[in-house]
C-alpha cells in the first residue's frame, strides 16, 4: 500500500497542528459556532446528539495493521472501546472530546492516517473496489490512481468550499463493486479500440434525497488527462453550482438544470484551456504503482490439500468459505470477509480487541492488510487456501465469521436516531429485528443475494434507494415510520428502487420484510435472484402480501 | 487602515465607493457595474481606480479592461462562497490579471493559505482581526499536491 514520504508526512503534521491552534481558538472564543463549524467538518469532525463524531478517512479502504491497532488504541483511551466502520469505507468515533480531537489526529498522523476532508462542502475521500488487485475480472488496478485522486484533492485550495459535498469513486473491474454510478463522478478503467487503459468518466450521480444515476460525460480519457478533466468538473460545479439551496447543491442537480449537454461543453472548454499545462507524466503514476505491487504469493499455495479435507469434513466451515470468502486471481489464494454484522451488534462496529485480532490476524495470513468495504464489512485480501480454517475459527470465537456476506443480514445501516441529530428514526433497532426474524441460516443462505439497506431519515447515508430492499425512516407526527422500497442496485445495472406503497409503523416493518423474503421465495423461478425476480414480476406480488391486511 | 498584501502588514487607502456615492478623491474602488457604464469618466478620476467583483459577476465583462486596473477586489458576502476561490484562479491564470487581488468582506483568516494559493495576494478584513495572527497562517502549510499558477 502506499507509504508516505516527507512531504506527506509533513503535511499531516502540519494540518494536527493548524486544528489544534483552531480548536484552541473556538474554545477560547475567538472563533464563532459557525466559523469554527465549516473548519471542523473539514477535519472530520460533527456535533452529534451525545457528543462529537469523528470520521477518520481510510483512502480506498486499505489499511495496515499498525494502524488497525491505532484505531483500536484510539477506540481505547478516546472512545467507548469501539468504532464504526462506514459506507464510504471509512471510520467513525461516536464518543470523543471535542478538546481530545487534535490528540487524536496527532495519534493517527503517526500512522500515516488523517480525517481531512471526510465532512463538509469540499472533495471527499476517494472510493474504490475493495476486490482491487486481486480479482478477476479487472482490467488495471484502480488503487494508484485512487492514491494520486487523494494526494490532488488533499487541501486542494481553489475547491475547500464547493456548493456541497463531492464524492468519487473509481472502479478498475468489469464488475462494479464501488458504486461509481451513485457518485458525483465515477471513474472506470475501460479498454479503448487500440488496447490503452483510460477512464469513462460519470458525472452527476448521487444518493441522499434525490438520487440520481450518473450519465457518461467522457467515454473515454486517456490517463495523462485525468487530473485536468477532474480540475474542469470541479471548477465548473464550483462556479455555476446552485448556493441557493442545499438541497439542490450537489453537482447532480447541476448537470439535470443544464442538461448533459450544455454541462458538458462548459467542461470541455474549461478542459481544453487547462489539460495541457496539467498532464500526468507516465513517470509519476509508475511511481505511484510501485506502491501498489502484488505481495509475493506463494507459488505453491494452490498444492495445499487440507483446505479440500476440511471443507468435507467441517460443514460450519465449509458455509463460511462459500459465503465469506472469494476467489483469487492467484491460484491457491482466497480473499477472506470478516463479516461485521453479528446478528446482535450494530452493523458496521468493531471493538478495539476486535481490532487487534484483525490486525494479528492480517500479520499472520495477509501480508499486514485489511480492506474496509462499502457495505461495512472488512477483507483479508490475500488468505493462502491452507490458512483459510485457523484463519476462519480465530475470526469464529470472536464474532467476526457469520456467515452472511452478500446476504439479507449483511445489512447496510446507518446510525439512526440512537446516534444522528438527523434521523427521524431509528435504525440499528429494525436490523437486529429482521436479524431475529432470520434466525434460520438455512434459510438465509437459500434466499441468496439480497442486500438490504437501512437508513433513518432521507439523507440516506446507508443508501436505501439502491438497496435490493431500501428501508427509509420517516417521521409521521413524532412516530417512526418507515418506507421500502424494492429492485435498487448500486452495481452495473444501477437502478433506483421503486416505491411499494404506503410507509409501515415501527413494529411492522421486520414482518413486512420477511413478508417480502417469503414472496420471493414463493414466486422465484428455478434459480432466480431477489433482484432478477423483481424486475420480471414488479411490485405487484409484493404489495398484494404486504399490504393485506390492510 | 492596516490590510495584508504580499505577505506584509501595509497600511492602505484605497475606499471603496458604493454605486450611489461620488468618487472621494484618491484611490477608488468601484462595482463591475459602475466601471462598465462610467469606465470613461473613471479613467479621468484623480487617483487610481479599482473594480470590486461579487461571487456571481461574470469575469468575462471585463476581461479587456484588465490591463487599465490595477486592483481587483473580490468580495465575500459570506466566508463560505468559494466562487471567489475559482475567480481569483481564473483572474490570475485565465485572464493572466497581473494586478493586485484583494479579498475583501466576510472571510477569515484561516483561509487565507487557500486564498492564497488561489491567487489572492492582499487580504482586507471586515472585521477585528489580529494581522500577525492572519500572516502567519499563510505559513499553515509548506507542503502542497497541487501545482499552483
Amino acid at each position: 500500500m502506499y507509504q508516505y514520504n516527507q512531504d506527506d508526512q509533513t503535511l499531516i503534521n502540519e494540518r494536527v497542528a493548524q486544528f489544534r491552534n483552531q480548536t484552541e481558538r473556538f474554545l477560547k472564543g475567538e472563533l464563532d459556532a459557525d466559523q469554527f463549524r465549516a473548519l471542523r467538518l473539514m477535519n472530520g469532525l460533527y456535533i452529534q446528539i451525545h457528543a462529537p463524531m469523528l470520521r477518520v478517512a481510510i483512502p480506498y479502504g486499505l489499511l495496515s495493521s499498525t494502524q488497525l491497532r491505532k484505531l483500536a488504541h484510539i477506540a481505547r483511551k478516546y472512545d467507548k472501546g469501539y468504532c464504526h466502520f462506514t459506507t464510504r469505507q471509512n471510520v467513525q468515533y461516536n464518543w470523543p472530546k471535542l478538546e481530545e480531537v487534535p490528540d487524536i489526529l496527532a495519534e493517527l498522523a503517526e500512522v500515516q492516517m488523517h480525517a481531512i476532508q471526510t465532512s463538509g462542502n469540499c472533495m471527499r475521500n476517494t472510493t474504490s473496489d475493495h476486490l482491487a488487485g486481486i480479482c478477476k475480472d479487472e482490467i488495471e488496478d484502480p488503487r494508484p490512481y485512487c492514491e494520486i485522486i487523494r494526494q490532488w484533492t488533499t487541501l486542494h485550495p481553489e475547491f475547500a468550499y464547493l456548493p456541497r459535498k463531492f464524492k468519487i469513486a473509481v472502479s478498475g473491474a468489469l464488475h462494479d463493486r464501488a458504486a461509481t454510478q451513485f457518485h458525483d463522478i465515477g471513474l472506470h478503467l475501460v479498454k479503448n479500440e487500440q488496447g490503452e487503459t483510460g477512464f469513462k468518466v460519470f458525472v452527476g450521480g448521487g444518493l441522499g434525497r434525490t438520487p440520481v444515476i450518473g450519465q457518461v460525460i467522457r467515454p473515454y480519457l486517456e490517463k495523462r488527462h485525468l487530473l485536468s478533466y477532474l480540475e474542469a468538473i470541479l471548477r465548473i460545479y464550483n462556479l455555476f453550482g446552485r448556493r441557493d439551496n442545499k438541497y439542490k447543491a450537489r453537482i447532480k442537480i447541476l448537470v439535470k438544470e443544464e442538461g448533459l449537454e450544455k454541462f458538458k461543453s462548459l467542461v470541455d472548454e474549461e478542459w481544453l484551456q487547462i489539460k495541457d499545462g496539467m498532464e500526468l507524466s507516465e513517470e509519476r503514476i509508475q511511481a505511484i504503482q510501485t506502491h501498489f505491487v502484488l505481495p509475493p504469493y506463494d507459488k505453491s499455495a494452490a498444492a495445499d490439500a487440507t483446505f479440500h479435507s476440511r471443507l468435507e469434513s467441517d460443514n460450519a466451515f465449509a458455509t463460511w468459505v462459500k459465503h465469506n470468502t472469494v476467489e483469487h486471481k492467484a491460484p491457491g489464494y482466497r480473499a477472506a470477509f470478516v463479516s461485521l454484522k453479528a446478528p446482535d451488534e450494530p452493523p458496521g462496529d468493531i471493538t478495539d480487541s476486535q481490532l487487534e485480532l484483525v490486525a494479528d490476524l492480517a500479520d499472520r495470513f495477509s501480508f499486514g492488510e485489511v480492506r474496509s468495504t462499502h457495505r461495512q464489512n472488512l477483507v483479508f485480501a490475500d488468505v493462502k487456501q491452507a490458512d483459510l480454517f485457523d484463519l476462519w475459527q480465530q475470526l469464529n470465537k470472536t464474532k467476526m465469521a457469520t456467515p452472511n456476506i452478500g446476504t439479507a443480514t449483511d445489512i447496510i445501516c446507518c446510525p439512526g436516531l440512537d446516534f444522528c441529530s438527523l434521523a427521524n428514526a431509528g435504525s440499528i433497532g429494525i436490523t437486529r429485528e429482521i436479524n431475529e426474524t432470520l434466525d434460520n441460516l438455512d434459510y438465509l443462505h437459500d434466499l441468496g443475494d439480497i442486500k438490504i439497506n437501512i437508513s433513518g431519515c432521507m439523507n440516506g447515508c446507508a443508501h436505501q434507494s439502491v438497496g435490493h430492499i431500501g428501508i427509509l425512516g420517516v417521521d409521521k407526527k413524532g412516530e417512526e415510520w418507515y418506507q421500502i422500497t424494492l429492485g435498487g442496485s448500486s452495481e452495473n445495472e444501477a437502478a433506483i428502487g421503486d416505491r411499494l406503497g404506503p410507509s409501515v409503523p415501527k413494529d411492522q416493518i421486520a414482518k413486512a420484510v420477511a413478508t417480502i423474503l417469503d414472496v420471493y421465495v414463493k414466486n422465484r423461478i428455478e434459480d432466480e435472484s431477489f433482484l432478477d425476480m423483481v424486475k420480471r414480476a414488479g411490485l405487484t406480488p409484493f404489495k398484494d402480501q404486504v399490504y393485506a391486511n390492510h | 487602515m492596516q490590510i495584508i498584501k504580499d505577505r506584509n502588514i501595509i497600511e492602505d487607502n484605497w475606499q471603496f465607493i458604493a454605486d450611489d456615492q461620488l468618487l472621494l478623491p484618491g484611490d477608488c474602488t468601484v462595482t463591475l457595474g459602475r466601471w462598465l457604464t462610467e469606465k470613461e469618466q473613471l479613467l479621468r478620476h484623480d487617483g487610481k481606480v479599482g473594480v470590486r467583483i461579487e461571487s456571481t459577476d461574470d469575469l468575462e465583462t471585463i476581461s479587456c479592461d484588465l490591463a487599465l486596473i490595477p486592483l481587483v477586489e473580490i468580495n465575500f458576502v459570506i466566508f463560505s462562497d468559494g466562487r471567489a476561490f475559482s475567480k481569483a484562479w481564473l483572474l490570475k491564470n485565465r485572464y493572466h490579471f497581473s494586478g493586485e487581488i484583494r479579498a475583501v468582506g466576510n472571510f477569515l483568516a484561516d483561509q487565507i493559505f487557500y486564498l492564497s494559493r488561489s491567487g489572492f495576494n492582499a487580504f482586507n478584513f471586515e472585521g477585528k482581526q489580529n494581522l500577525t495572527l492572519a500572516l502567519s497562517m499563510l505559513n499553515d502549510f509548506s507542503v502542497s499536491y497541487q501545482k499552483t499558477g
